[in-house]
């Protein structure tokens, strides 16, 4: 199989709040998601390779968990949203079948 | 002669009947509508715990023309504080040769429990949540969708 390129994740939030303030973040990542259920040319089964979770932390304290399976779309896109108590960084992990771990920060000031 | 033979398979029959009746009334309609795929993964995440109807807005198209890529959105009610707040919400897609969608896991510091995703949906079907309350309540809540092209791949 031929390498994929390595998975990058993209955040759009604001970077400014005022505090208190209840923002949405949207996030996209590029993966296959290969659900294990695809064959190739040949027959044989596409093992599976999806981002099984995906974490949402702020100053290091975990906010939302998801878990994905199989059924979640490739380049998995997720929204949710957050508080903003005060100026803090936003750290966002997604972990891979393989072990992977791919990571965004954003960072948010409170005016 | 053949009373003797039909009275006690009909006995039989009226208490399995009874049985399967008390199986049922504990699971909402929602749910008890659902697969018995769908109902497998739901007792090994809870059990036979009782649950309710509603609470849980489920934004799915009602026909999709593509299943590789159906837009999932949701919000369940809640007030979101930390004595009472949303734990969990887990998405089952009867149709799909895995049921369980997605999971996710909230806390108090949400400010609602909310979200949205992009899923597979391999056929026509019904998607199913469970929204597991910090009270420890259970409620459920179900969505069918009309896919046009399937999401499985060959």
């Amino acid at each position: 199989m031929a390498d994929t390129p390595k998975p990058t994740p993209r955040v759009r939030m604001p970077a400014n709040a005022k505090a208190g303030d209840v923002i949405e973040v949207k996030t996209l990542i590029s993966h296959e998601m290969e659900s294990g259920q695809r064959k190739d040319s040949a027959g044989k089964i596409i093992p599976r390779k999806i981002i099984k979770q995906f974490t949402a932390a702020f100053n290091g304290k975990e906010i939302l968990r998801a878990d994905w399976h199989p059924a979640v779309s490739a380049n998995p896109y997720q929204s949710f949203f957050v508080r903003v108590p005060e100026s803090g960084t936003f750290t966002f992990t997604w972990l891979d079948d393989d072990g992977s771990i791919y990571k965004a920060e954003q960072k948010v000031q409170v005016a | 002669m053949q009373n003797i033979v039909v009275a006690p398979s009909r006995r039989i029959f009226l208490s399995s009947l009874g049985g399967a009746v008390v199986a049922v009334t504990l699971l909402p309609r929602t749910l008890s509508a659902a697969t018995d795929d769908v109902q497998a993964e739901v007792k090994k995440l809870y059990g036979d715990k009782p649950m309710k109807e509603g609470k849980i807005k489920i934004d799915l198209p009602s026909i999709a023309e593509n299943g590789l890529v159906v837009p999932l959105g949701f919000e369940v009610e809640s007030p979101m504080t930390e004595q009472d707040y949303v734990k969990a919400i887990h998405f089952f897609a009867e149709g799909n040769p895995n049921p369980l969608v997605a999971s996710f896991h909230f806390t108090p510091l949400c400010p609602k429990a909310a979200a949205s995703i992009r899923i597979r949906l391999a056929q026509t079907q019904k998607v199913f949540a469970i929204a597991e309350m910090s009270s420890g309540e259970l409620f459920t809540s179900a969505k069918e969708v009309k896919v046009t092209i399937g999401g499985c791949g060959g």
